[in-house]
Formats: C-alpha cells, structure tokens, sequence
C-alpha cells in the first residue's frame, strides 16, 4: 500500500516537472511552473519519507534545516552574481549525486550484492557527480574572480586531460569486471575530481555561458545515473529534463558564437590574438555625455546593446532612468539581446527586468538587424565582441563567422568603454574606428548617470 | 545485462525527447530562470539521498546521505526561491504608457 503511494507522488511529481517547464514558454505562466515544480519536489520528498525502509529521521530533519539555512540566504544574490550561484548549486547537484554513489558501493559491496552491472552504473554515476562538482566549482570561482578568469594553458593540456579521462575510464572498466576491488574506487573518485578541475581552468570567462550550460546538462545527466542505480524513473525523467535543458542551452550558446563544444572546450580561445591590430594606431571619436543626449533626443529609434560591462558597472538602474527619459520624450527604445551577452544564457534579461524595463522591449538579435538601417543612434553598454563587424568579414578574426548585432550599420553608434583596451577576448574591435561611431569613456554606470543628468538638467554641460 | 535496464532506458529516452521539445518551447527571455529551476528540479537526487540517510546501514552510508541531503535541499531551496524572485521582475509591457 505505502509502496503505491510513493509510486504515485512520483508519477504525480513527474507530471508536474514536466509542466513547471512548460509553464516557462511565455512570462505570464512562467511563476506558475515554479508552483508546480515545489509541490512536485514536496511531494517526491514526502513520497520518500513514506518508505518504510528509512528507519531513523534525526539526520535528515538535521540535513533538511542545513540545507535550508544555506539556500534561502543564496536565493538573495544580487542578480549580477546569479551566474556564481547557479554554478555553485550545479556543484552541489554533483555532490550529492556521487555521495550517494559512493555510499551505494560500500554498502552494495559489503551485503554481496554488488553486479558488474551495478558497478558499471555506480562508476558512471560518481564520475559524472564529481567531475560536475570540482567542475562546477572552478566556474563558480571564476565567475567570482576568486580564480583568474583568463584561462589558464600549458602545453600538453590536452593530452594531460584526456589521459586522466582514460585513466578514469579504464580503472571504471576493470572495477565493473571485479566489482570488490574496492581499492579502486576512491582513485576514481579522486580522478573525477581532477578531470573536473583541470576541464574548466583552460575556459575564459567570456565562455562562461557554454560551460555554465554544459555543466548543467552534465548535473542532470548525474541524476540520471543515479535514476539507474536506484532503479528509480523519477530520478531518470528529472534528470533527463535538466540535462536536456542544458543541452540545448549549450547549443544556443554555441550557434550564437559560431563555434563547437570541442573549439569551447579544449580551445583556450582568446589565447591567440593580443597582436593582430596592436601595431596599427587608428584613430577613434570620443564624445561627451552632452553631445550623446542631443543626438539621443532627436532620435526616433534607439537600440541599446548591453553586454557583461553592463553587469560589472551595475548599470542597469541608470538606463532604466535613461529609458524613462528618452520614452517620456516619444523615442522608441529597444534592447538587442545577443544570447552570450553576459556571463550566462538570459543575464542581461533578468538584469534589465531587475531595473523594471518591460519585456517588450528586450528583442533578439534577427529583429534588431532587421531595422538597423532605420535605427537613429545604438548604444553600447558594455559589450564588445557581440557588435564588432570584423565577426562578419575578417576571416583571420577568431570570432569570424559569429552572429553579431550589426550596430556599424546604424546611423550613429555610442560605445561605452572604460578605455581603448580591447576586451577580454584580446580581439581589437572595428566598430569604434568607424566613422559613424562615438567613444563615451568611463565606467558605463557614471556615463549613464551623466548622461540622465543632461536630460534632467542637472548636467554640468550647459 | 540486467532486465531491469529496458524499462529505464525507455523513461531515459521518452523523458529526453519530451525535455527537448519543451525546453524548445521556453522563451529566451527566461533562459536564466529556466536554468535555475531546472538546477532546483535535478535536485530530485533528494530522493536517493534520503534513503541512504534514513536506512542507517552503516555509519559511512549514513554520514554521506546526511551531507548529500543538505547539499540538495540547498539547491532545492534557493533553485526555486531565486527562480520565483527572478519571474517576478518580468513585468508586462506598459500598455497605456505609450
């Protein structure tokens, strides 16, 4: 009888996953599939707590209360750092998965119940938990900035990664065929968690999208392992959902950049450029907050392109102010959306729905191409890689080929930058020797903030 | 092999298909919200977790069950906590203000 229960809160819990997810089609149903995801995981922990087998409540009611204590102060993140957080809880998704792992070996292995089969799913199961969890860790680190963002090469890193996958590998391969070498289990506990590391200190931060994205399929794959050690399809259908959902955030992340999983992965990019330009003084127009808004006030159409500066700066209050202003005097604003604008899939979204900009608003980059031609003046805030045309036809540019927002082809441009530098990536931008295009130098947050004071005449340009 | 693995690859790969096609379906608008709760939803290795705390086999098992139960309710907690604070800021477009 009990048995039915929890098999029905689970079948419950799976119906109501799939439609939390469903729900996110659109932002009016979206809180809803949040409703419906929390009764789902409500009642596959109740459904759990059923199982007569679960002799003793004392450390998981201890568990329960730590887990809350620590999760409710990490949905308080300021939105500029929600990208650490969810990198930091894919590591934790990876924990508990190969902890469990672990613990279902010992005990399998000391009740002699342990098959080849049952090893061959535990090592996968454990390699995938704690290579997601070192992983995951590294990303959130970075993202941080508590470990350098750069990426961090050295010669043969490949072959050094891909050995120790092997290693891993092989010594899962051997365990499945004599499943009570139990000495091996440990080392390829510790090769998961060095596979994980090393994986993610040669990526940059400005791949942090893909990554983040890839670790999120590669949690829910976790889970989906353990689905076949506990024999459990709530676990696999959970699993599966997540791991799907990072899939196709990857692939997203990927198009948008117009490169593979191996180039993100094994690529180090950003390494190869710093030269290319360097030598060549161009000559570039800077401009004044006062010069930006009488250009912005005769303007019919505006499309703002905010990239990870944006973030950085914490900006995304001011423009909201420059919005108000430029909206109460009849000008169409727009923000073109690149979806590796930021440091994951959808940041520079929640930022500008932080600072309460409708939705509406926010476009992709297809239709801000399409009416770029008709478009006054672009600002860039912050973003660089995302609207520099060499992507569109310098075939030596290591982002040739990327999909960009073509802000050149508008009739005025104003680029926010803190200085001449390039960007992260090394790679010199076209855009700003342009002649249509303008340089507001400063941090974009104090550019902006002048900028609505010379609307609101509080400026100090008149 | 092991009979019981037909039944999940099948949940494995109808649950892989149906994920596409309604992931497909969220709006990029919401991808950050989307990653987070689907952060929250593979936090459903609670259920693993629980069993091998609560069975109290041995104290190994049940030392490893308590911290991987704490390490999912955490994402649990703040998975969907953050999920709904991030939905809520998505305001519908200012009809009467243009």
């Amino acid at each position: 009888m009990i048995e039915n229960l929890t098999q029905a809160a689970y079948l419950a819990a799976s119906v109501l996953f799939v439609f939390s997810l469903k729900w996110l089609s659109h932002p009016t149903t979206a809180r809803r599939g949040v409703v419906a995801g929390s009764l789902g995981m409500t009642l596959a922990v109740v459904g759990t707590l059923l199982n007569p087998h679960i002799v003793s409540f004392q450390w998981i009611a201890v568990a329960l209360l730590v887990g809350t204590a620590l999760g409710v102060p990490l949905s308080w993140v300021p939105l500029t750092a929600v990208p650490q957080r969810t990198a930091l809880s894919h590591s934790f998704g990876g924990l508990a998965v190969g902890l469990v792992g672990t613990a279902k070996y010992f005990l399998w292995l000391e009740d002699g119940s342990l098959t080849g089969f049952r090893t061959a799913v535990l090592v996968i199961e454990v390699l995938l938990g704690f290579l997601t969890c070192t992983g995951s860790l590294m990303a959130a680190g970075k993202l941080q900035e508590v470990i350098p963002t750069r990426p961090i090469t050295y010669r043969g890193q490949n072959f050094v990664n891909l050995g120790l996958f092997a290693l891993a590998l092989g010594s899962g391969v051997y365990l499945a065929a004599n499943p009570t070498q139990w000495q091996l289990f440990p080392l390829i506990i510790g090769l998961s968690l060095l596979f994980g590391v090393l994986l993610i200190i040669p990526i940059g931060g400005a791949d942090m999208p893909t990554v983040i994205s890839l670790l999120n399929s590669y949690a829910g794959l976790a889970a989906v392992a353990m689905g076949f050690v506990l024999e459990n399809n709530l676990l696999i259908l959970a699993g599966a959902l997540d791991g799907s959902s990072g899939l196709i955030l990857s692939i997203i992340m990927c198009r948008a950049m117009n490169r593979s999983f191996a180039n993100v992965m094994f690529g180090a990019f950003g390494q190869v450029q710093a030269t290319a330009a360097a030598a060549e003084q161009r000559s570039f127009r800077s401009a004044t907050a006062l010069d930006a808004m009488q250009m912005l006030e005769q303007a019919s159409r505006v499309v703002v392109v905010p990239g990870y500066g944006m973030a950085v700066a914490q900006a995304q209050h001011r423009i909201r102010d420059l919005y108000d202003q430029l909206t109460k005097r009849g000008v169409d604003v727009r923000f073109a959306i690149h979806p590796v604008a930021g440091r994951m899939p959808g940041h520079m979204n929640v930022l500008l729905a932080e600072s309460d900009i409708p939705y509406d608003r926010l476009i992709e980059v297809e239709d801000a191409n399409a009416d770029m031609s008709q478009t006054d003046v672009v600002l860039v805030v912050g973003a660089n890689d995302i609207v520099n045309p060499a992507a569109r036809h310098d075939k030596g540019s290591p982002i040739y080929g990327m999909p960009i927002i073509d802000a050149d082809k508008a009739h005025t441009v104003f680029a926010i930058k803190r200085s001449m530098n390039p960007g992260f990536a090394g790679i010199e931008n076209e855009l700003y020797y342009r002649d249509n295009c303008l340089m507001l130098f400063g941090d974009a947050k104090a550019v902006v903030g002048d900028l609505v004071k010379e609307f609101t005449g509080e400026g100090g340009g008149h | 092999m092991d009979p019981a693995l037909w039944p999940m690859l099948f949940v494995l790969a109808l649950a892989t298909f149906l994920g596409i096609e309604v992931i497909r379906g969220v709006s990029r608008l919401l991808h950050t919200p989307l990653m987070s709760l689907t952060n929250a939803i593979s936090a459903i290795a609670i259920v693993g977790s629980l069993l091998i705390a609560g069975e109290q086999k041995t104290d190994l098992s049940t030392l490893l069950g308590t911290v991987a139960v704490a390490a999912s309710m955490t994402n649990i907690v703040s998975g969907f906590l953050i999920t709904d604070r991030m939905l809520r800021m998505f305001k519908k477009p200012e009809a009467g203000k243009r």
